[in-house]
Parts: structure tokens; C-alpha cells; sequence
């Protein structure tokens, strides 16, 4: 610490140094902070900045960190939770927010000190926001232009309809929906960017163009005779994985207001799907950069050491990593996961040792901001796992992996950090951030057009993992919405293991005439 | 350049509604835990706010989720003598480390299975007297309308200075000039124009006639100027009238037996009892006034600390409060102002032959006075004398007599919401 002074670099007195924070000093870190980061080649939306009070950062916590949100008993739930843990003392609160959308919302807390100002600054406003802009998940999948726009549009909408339909029946949708959120995301194909206004246009015409062709599915009476051959064909053809946008499409008795309703929630779960991919990147990115942005700061000059000190504390405190035996334990922190990853990329460029070179051939030695940069870019956190988890994270970590088989009455160490573990645990470490592995892979597979229109779902078991006792729930939910039977079959191969129906009462009358023939 | 924005001056409490949707959407849940509040209440903040607890699992958002069981692989951090191939024994409880993949289970510890959440004080009453309502005061408040609001209602000709009203006077003014002044101002304009085509036409100008004419005109003027500017009939006064309003008054007696046979405890749970009135009547009246009488075999009327702590012993003439209460009520609490109710709480013992006294005076004289007479009998005895006397009345007045037995300290709160059950009209 004594050397401050040093790469004789231009050497300027400290901007602040008290703890008290002003919106000019504010400002004037900001414009230090947004100088480096352009000399670092961070690409960001404009900011916006808003400094908040405490109680209003539980309000934001309420509503998923969104700025504005449609209304639910569970956000007040989630308030309520919150504010308990947080008034005695439980829960300290995120010392920010940030929201991607164009411009950035970071939210301050007025309570932060002004060094932890700078820091929040520079790991949301140009952590965060770099990333938002730069991740190919992002790019492709979220649309921060439009995301408060089509926000507004929600909320008129369903206040409009609860106004109608009254709170209750809304509710009811919402609830079924909210259920279905994680199996309400296209993975595959690029939704159409929306725009509010453009929303509200489209979902008109659409009301009366999804009445139209619903009744054309389910009017079946007149051609019954005709159409034997089509009896066998399977509705949909093809699994559909995206259950919240069949039910949307599909479901016979929805009225339109429920049918948008549908469509809502699935928008909103389609915005927040990159997020959930990229937890361990996004924090880590952030959290590499605000360490990388208030060092440049102090080696300049413009921050003392006793802002170092504070930054260096809260550091700490957010990258520590209990052990798994530890009380504290709850699974890896991606913070510090992403953190020390994105370090050692920036030390496999810089200092490379010959196990480095032997690893990543491509990396070693080249420059580390290029490295960063496309690492951020292109990855998401299984892939980025996959490609850059080196041996030395790895033993810096002590990971190691466990085999947990229902089969045997023990748990198997199956590989730890060493040369014949290296390439086993990295792989197992990516696999449990692969969310097709860590949701249940839940799809609908066929509709009964002709007979009682019962919907089966299938639950395609991965490693025989079964679903917990939720489910059962999930499935009344979804009859909620559907409103004939719903079948839940959880398959291991061709083996239906399990199944769950709603109502059950169709269960018991299974020798009913119809069942009959279609088994024959 | 970034935009930098305080938005605390902006409402904080943006999650008020979601706040009301869960507290209605949970109403049975937080009704069933104020009860169970109130009853495990200390007497003294029985009123204030209180944390709701509600079983986590009641409230539950389900999403699908891997259950434990089947093939489940993890990566944990912290190895410290693990070697590959190391066989450890399974966690119990299948949640821990080798748990399930989601880490729901893992890194929720015990305390998790409840849901609390605190209420305020005007949520915790309102939930405390969901459904519960003051017997008979609609009656009150049609027949005996006793209490006055004054109430502005138009204008009137004559008042007090201090009620005129200006802008109308001056307007009835204006309107009278115009009424007054019509055929003048008509015979005005006559004359003027009359004189005025002489002047243009020079030709037939007859001096003599313009003369008259300037002389009428300058009398008719003269007459204008004599119309007065304001007259008294002209002048409008503010009329206020009366207007009978519901009393919200009420005086509230509480009646205890301190004889020898009331324990403490027995005066807590009447005290209990009454406090949960007293909040009740609050609800419904912006005044309200407590009158606290005890009574051995004497009445007294006492201060609140005297009544719910003194010590008296000796035996128990019921008669003597309820006529205490009769003279207060006919000196002091005129049943035309005051909404009157009595709540008496004893544990059932009354010398023999009084009982009979008691039932003559509630019928004779205090039930036509009162809205509401509620008598507790605070005891896990069987019921005593005083009981049966008072059953006879309640068969009299359904309406405004009521009486139960409170055996624990848990029954007051059920038997204070018997007491005040909504009744289907």
C-alpha cells in the first residue's frame, strides 16, 4: 500500500475521501469510471443511475428487480418475506440492482458509503451493463430497447383485465402461468422483438384470428367420417417443450384477455432466460471488472487507501466461498466462481506456466483484454465452463465431484482436483449449470383431438431423477388452464414410470368404454 | 454521459397492492393466527401489531423441480481429504450435500417451514374483528337522532350580521335597480331620442318642445339617482340548519365481582374480556368513556388500576352494581347522547336471595337504557345461581342480552366473537 505512487503515472489527489457521498462526486467517479472503461474497450448502454432508499430497494426486490411490474399476491409475498428478513436482521440488502434495458438501470442505495458508491458503479454500470450489451445470449434473445415498454403494456393490460374479469379470475391464470414460467421459454428459435405499441396492435388482430382457428381444431363433428386416417396422426406432431406457448396456441376453452395473459408471463420468462444462464459469467464478469476498475482508480490516484480498504472488504466478502462442510455452504457462489475464472484467464495470458500452455495452447500468452472480451462474448455458463476452467482454479477451489446414486447406499467421490480428475470435474461442474440438467425436462406430447381432449405431458427423466412432490400441484394448474384431463408421464426410455393425472378422478373410472377402444 | 437521478423523494411503497393481494389471499390464514395472537397476548399489547406466521408449505409457488432420488452427480468445493474413490455415507435426510441438484433443499435450514411476516395495528384489529359487529346500533342511529351537525342550507332574508352574505345581497340589489328603473329608463330613451332627431334635423327644431324635454330628462334622472343602491330587502343571509346526527358516544361499564372467591387470574381474563370490548367500541365510536364498578357486596366505582388490582373480600351482592350502574347512567349518560353498554364479568357466586333482585332491576330498569348488556361468567364450575336468574332475561331480550361461560383464558376470545357474531338480518 505504501507504494502508491508508482508506474509514474500521472499522479492526482484523491477526488473524495470522507464517507459521504454527493451526487457531484457521483458524478465526477462516474466520468473517471466511464474514461477506464473505455480504455478497456467496455462497450456499455448509457447509464441511468438511480439513487433509492432502502425500503424502496425492497420494493424493487419485490417485483423481480424490475422497475415497474404487473401486480401479484406473489410479489407481496416475496415483499413481505423480504422486508421480515431484512427488519430483523437476516438478510443485509443488494447494494444494487441493475436492470438490461437501454439505458441501464442501476439502482443506488442512499445508505452506501461514497466508496461503496464507486464500486457499485463499476460493477453495474459498467460491469453488468458491458455484458448485457455484449453476451450473445443477450444480443440474441432479450430486448433491452423495449423491455420497460412491453413492462407498461403488461401491467395496463392486466390491470385492465383484472378491472373486467375481476382480481380473482386473473389470478387464477396467473398463478396456473407462473407455475409453467421455466417451461415457458423458447430455446431455440429468436423471438420477434416487440414494441408496446406494436404489442397492442397485434394482440387485437390477433383475439380474433386465435378464435377462428381454435374453432377449426376442435370442430370435428361434421368431418368425422371423412377423416378416418387422420384419427392416428398424433396432435402436436411434434413434442412441443414450450408449454406455456401451446397452451396459449392450444388450449380449447381459454378466453383471448387469458390467452394474453399467457403470453405475458411467457414474454417476461423468455427476458429473464439468458439470466438464468449466465449467472456465474454475468457476476463473475462484473465482479472481475469492478476489482480490475477501482485498482486502476487507486493507481491513479483518485481514490485513497482508505476507500481501498472498504472496497477490499465488501470484495471479499461477496467472493467468499464457504466449503461444502461448512455451515454457510449452499451450493458455489458464482461470484466467486466467475470472479477467479476471468482472473485466470487474465494470468493464463500474462504469466502462463507450462501447464497452462499444455491446457490452453490458444490462450496462453496472448493478450488478456482480447481474452476476456471474446470469452464474454460467445459463452455461456456451461460452455464457458466447458472451455475455460483451468486446473489451477480448479485446485485453488479444492472441487471435487460426488456420484450420488439412489442405488447404492453411499455417495462416491468420482473424481477431485488432480491430473486424472482435472477434465471429470470440469465437466460435471458444467453439466450442473446446464439448465436442460437442472430443470426436469417436461414436454406436451399428445392432445387427444378426436376423444376427450385430454392433454398428456411427458417427462422425459434424466438419470432417473424423478420430480419432486410440487408436481402434482403443477398438474391441477394446468388442468386450470386446459380444463379437460391432463396426464403427467414421467419416461425413462420407453417405461412410463409414473404418472399424475388431473382430476384423479379419472384415475378410478378407467374402464370406461372409450379408454377400451382405444387401447384395442 | 450517465444520468444520475434521486428517486427517493418518489413513493416508497410501491408494493402496497401485492402487499393486499396476499393479505386477502391469505385471509383464513392470518385470521386463524390473530386468534391464536390474542389469545397467547399479554393483557397490555393486545392492540399493538403482530408477527403472522403461516405454514410455508400452504403458500407454496410450485415449479417443476427434480425430486431426490435417481442418478445425481455434484460439484462441491472445500475437498480436503478426499481422494477419488472415497465412499462416504449418505446424508440423512437425502437433502445436504448429495441432495438433490437444485439446492432447494440443501440450503434451506430448519426455521424455513414457516412464513412470517408482521401486520400493524389497524391490520391486526381488523383482522381480529373480521366479521363481528355492534348489536343494535342501526336502531340507535334511526330512532333516537339526538346529536346536531349544522349544515349550510341556501339563504335567507333575515339573520345576523355576521351570517350576510355579500355577493348575493349586492346581486338582489343589482336586480332590484333593474326592476325598479325599467319604465324610467324606457321613458329615457324616449325623450332622448326624441331630442335627438330634433338635433339632426334643424329644420323642425321647436326650441320650446326641447326644453320640456331637457327638463323631464333631468327629472327623470333625478329620479334614477334616488333609487337606493342597496335597499333591506336586498340584503341575503347564509342560512344554516340543523341537522340530527347518530351519537358516536358511547360509555362503556364494566362490572366485576372482586369478591373473595375472584382470583387474579379470574380478573385477567375479565380484564381481557373487557379490553377486547373497549377495542371493539372503539372501532365503532369516536368517543368513548369507561365507567369501571366493582362490587362485593357493595358497589364502588373505582379507577382502572383499583378495579383490575385492588383486593377486596367479603361476599357478593350482584344488585348493588347494577343499581349503581342505573343511578350513573340516569346522572350522568343520558341514553338520548350516549350509546350505553355493559359488560359484567363475574365468576357466577351471588348471595341467594339477590339473584332475583338483579333480574328485576336489568328488566324494570336497565335493559330499556342500554344497547347492549353482556354478561360473562368466568368460571369451570357449574353454573350458578346468577346464571339461571339471568337465562330468564335473555329469553326476554335476544337482542340486546347476551351471556357465556369463559372457562380458560383461551375461550375469551371465541366467546367475545360469539358474543358480537354478525347476525344474518
Amino acid at each position: 500500500m505504501e507504494d502508491c505512487p508508482k508506474k509514474g503515472e500521472p499522479q492526482s489527489s484523491p477526488i473524495a475521501t470522507g464517507a459521504d457521498w454527493t451526487f457531484d462526486l457521483i458524478q465526477q467517479y462516474d466520468s473517471e469510471l466511464a474514461r477506464i472503461a473505455a480504455e478497456y474497450r467496455l462497450d456499455t448502454y448509457p447509464n441511468q443511475i438511480e439513487v433509492i432508499s432502502s425500503e424502496q430497494m425492497l420494493d424493487a426486490y419485490a417485483s423481480v428487480g424490475m422497475p415497474l411490474m404487473y401486480n401479484h399476491w406473489s410479489f407481496g409475498k416475496h415483499f413481505l418475506s423480504n422486508q421480515q428478513r431484512y427488519q430483523s436482521g437476516q438478510m443485509g440488502l443488494a447494494y444494487e440492482i441493475v436492470i438490461n434495458s437501454n439505458p441501464c438501470i442501476a439502482y443506488l442505495m442512499e445508505e452506501n458509503t461514497m466508496a461503496m458508491q464507486i464500486l457499485v458503479l463499476a460493477h453495474a454500470s459498467y460491469g453488468h451493463n458491458s455484458f448485457f450489451k455484449g453476451n450473445y445470449l443477450f444480443r440474441t434473445w432479450t430486448d433491452a430497447e423495449s423491455i420497460i415498454d412491453y413492462l407498461m403494456f403488461a401491467k395496463h393490460y392486466i390491470s385492465k383485465c383484472e378491472e373486467k374479469y375481476g382480481v380473482e379470475a386473473v389470478e387464477e391464470v396467473l398463478d396456473a402461468c407462473h407455475a409453467l414460467m421455466n417451461q415457458g421459454v423458447n430455446r431455440y428459435k429468436r423471438p420477434r422483438p416487440l414494441s408496446a405499441g406494436e404489442e397492442e396492435k397485434r394482440q387485437e388482430e390477433r383475439a380474433e384470428y386465435i378464435q377462428r382457428t381454435l374453432n377449426d381444431i376442435w370442430s370435428t363433428i361434421p368431418q368425422q367420417e371423412k377423416s378416418m386416417e387422420k384419427h392416428t396422426e398424433r396432435f402436436p406432431k411434434d413434442p412441443e417443450e414450450n408449454i406455456l406457448y401451446f397452451i396459449e396456441k392450444n388450449a380449447p376453452l381459454l378466453d383471448t384477455w387469458q390467452r394474453e395473459l399467457v403470453r405475458i408471463v411467457r414474454k417476461v420468462a423468455q427476458y429473464f432466460y439468458p439470466q438464468r444462464q449466465t449467472q456465474v459469467m454475468n457476476e463473475g464478469w462484473a465482479t472481475f471488472w469492478h476489482y480490475t476498475l477501482m485498482h486502476k482508480l487507486y493507481d491513479e490516484g483518485l481514490i485513497d487507501e482508505g476507500y481501498m480498504l472498504e472496497f477490499l472488504h465488501s470484495h471479499t466478502s461477496v467472493i467468499y466461498q464457504p466449503d461444502f462442510d461448512d455451515r454457510r455452504f449452499s451450493g458455489i457462489n458464482p461470484y466467486t466462481l466467475g470472479f477467479k475464472m476471468f482472473m485466470d484467464i487474465k494470468r493464463i495470458c500474462e504469466e502462463p506456466t507450462e501447464e497452462d500452455y499444455r491446457w490452453f495452447p490458444d490462450l496462453a500468452g496472448t493478450d488478456w483484454l482480447d481474452a476476456v472480451h471474446v470469452a464474454m462474448k460467445n459463452f455461456k455458463d456451461e460452455s464457458f465452463i466447458l472451455q475455460y476452467l483451468s486446473p489451477t482454479v480448479m485446485r485453488d477451489m479444492r472441487l471435487f465431484s460426488i456420484v450420488d446414486n439412489e442405488k447404492n447406499a453411499y455417495l462416491e467421490v468420482d473424481a477431485i482436483h488432480n491430473d486424472s480428475g482435472y477434465r471429470q470435474v470440469r465437466e460435471a461442474l458444467a453439466a450442473q449449470y446446464n439448465l436442460g440438467n437442472r430443470e426436469p425436462n417436461i414436454q406436451v406430447y399428445s392432445v387427444d383431438v378426436k376423444g376427450d381432449r385430454s392433454l398428456t405431458l411427458r417427462h422425459f427423466m434424466h438419470q432417473s431423477r424423478p420430480l419432486d412432490d410440487g408436481a402434482a400441484e403443477i398438474v391441477k394448474h394446468i388442468h386450470r388452464l386446459w380444463k379437460f384431463d391432463v396426464k403427467l408421464e414421467s419416461v425413462e426410455g420407453e417405461n412410463v414410470k409414473k404418472t399424475i393425472s388431473c382430476p384423479k378422478s379419472s384415475e378410478k373410472d378407467k374402464p370406461k368404454q372409450g379408454a377400451l377402444i382405444g387401447m384395442a | 454521459m450517465s444520468m444520475i437521478i434521486d428517486r427517493r423523494l418518489n413513493g416508497k411503497n410501491k408494493s402496497t397492492v401485492n402487499r393486499q393481494r396476499f393479505m386477502n389471499r391469505y385471509r383464513k390464514h392470518i385470521k386463524k393466527a390473530v386468534s391464536e395472537a390474542v389469545n397467547k397476548r399479554s393483557i397490555t399489547d393486545v392492540e399493538s401489531g403482530s408477527s403472522i406466521t403461516i405454514p410455508r408449505r400452504d403458500l407454496s409457488e410450485p415449479v417443476f423441480h427434480h425430486g431426490t432420488g435417481g442418478l445425481n452427480q455434484q460439484v462441491m468445493p472445500g475437498n480436503k481429504e478426499f481422494v477419488t474413490g472415497d465412499r462416504i455415507k449418505r446424508p440423512p435426510g437425502g437433502g445436504g450435500q448429495g441432495g438433490s441438484g437444485n439446492g432447494q433443499a440443501s440450503d434451506q435450514g430448519e426455521g424455513m417451514d414457516e412464513f412470517t411476516f408482521q401486520i400493524n395495528h389497524d391490520e391486526f384489529l381488523e383482522f381480529m374483528f373480521d366479521g363481528l359487529e355492534l348489536p343494535n346500533m342501526r336502531e340507535k342511529q334511526l330512532h333516537e337522532m339526538v346529536e346536531f351537525r349544522t349544515h349550510q342550507a341556501g339563504f335567507t332574508t333575515d339573520g345576523p350580521p355576521d351570517r350576510l352574505n355579500i355577493v348575493r345581497s349586492l346581486r338582489s340589489a343589482h336586480a332590484r335597480r333593474i326592476a325598479l328603473s325599467g319604465g324610467t329608463r324606457r321613458e329615457i330613451r324616449k325623450l332622448k331620442r326624441e331630442l335627438r332627431e330634433m338635433e339632426v334635423q334643424p329644420g323642425s327644431m321647436d326650441k320650446d318642445r326641447a326644453d320640456v324635454i331637457r327638463a323631464e330628462l333631468k327629472e327623470l334622472n333625478g329620479k334614477m339617482k334616488k333609487l337606493p343602491f342597496i335597499d333591506d330587502i336586498d340584503l341575503r343571509y347564509n342560512n344554516f340548519v340543523k341537522v340530527p346526527q347518530p351519537s358516536n358516544k358511547a360509555v362503556m361499564f364494566c362490572v366485576m365481582d372482586v369478591s373473595g372467591s375472584m382470583t387474579q387470574e379470574i380478573k385477567d381474563m375479565a380484564k381481557r374480556f373487557f379490553i377486547l370490548l373497549y377495542l371493539f367500541l372503539q372501532r365503532s365510536y369516536k368517543q368513548i368513556e369507561v365507567v369501571f364498578i366493582r362490587h362485593h357486596t357493595a358497589a364502588k366505582e373505582v379507577d382502572e388500576d383499583d378495579f383490575f388490582y385492588s383486593r377486596e373480600t367479603g361476599g357478593t351482592i350482584v344488585s348493588s352494581a347494577l343499581d349503581m350502574t342505573k343511578d350513573i347512567i340516569e346522572k350522568r349518560y343520558s341514553p338520548n347522547d350516549w350509546n350505553i353498554y355493559v359488560a359484567q364479568a363475574s365468576d357466577g357466586d351471588n348471595w341467594e336471595g339477590d339473584s332475583s333482585v338483579c333480574s328485576k332491576i336489568l328488566v324494570n330498569g336497565l335493559m330499556p337504557l342500554v344497547q347492549y348488556f353482556s354478561y360473562v361468567e368466568i368460571t369451570d364450575r357449574q353454573h350458578q345461581n346468577l346464571w339461571r336468574e339471568y337465562e330468564t332475561i335473555q329469553d326476554g331480550y335476544p337482542d340486546t342480552f347476551a351471556m357465556q361461560q369463559i372457562k380458560t383464558a383461551a375461550d375469551i376470545y371465541p366467546v367475545f366473537r360469539k358474543l358480537f357474531e354478525k347476525k344474518e338480518a
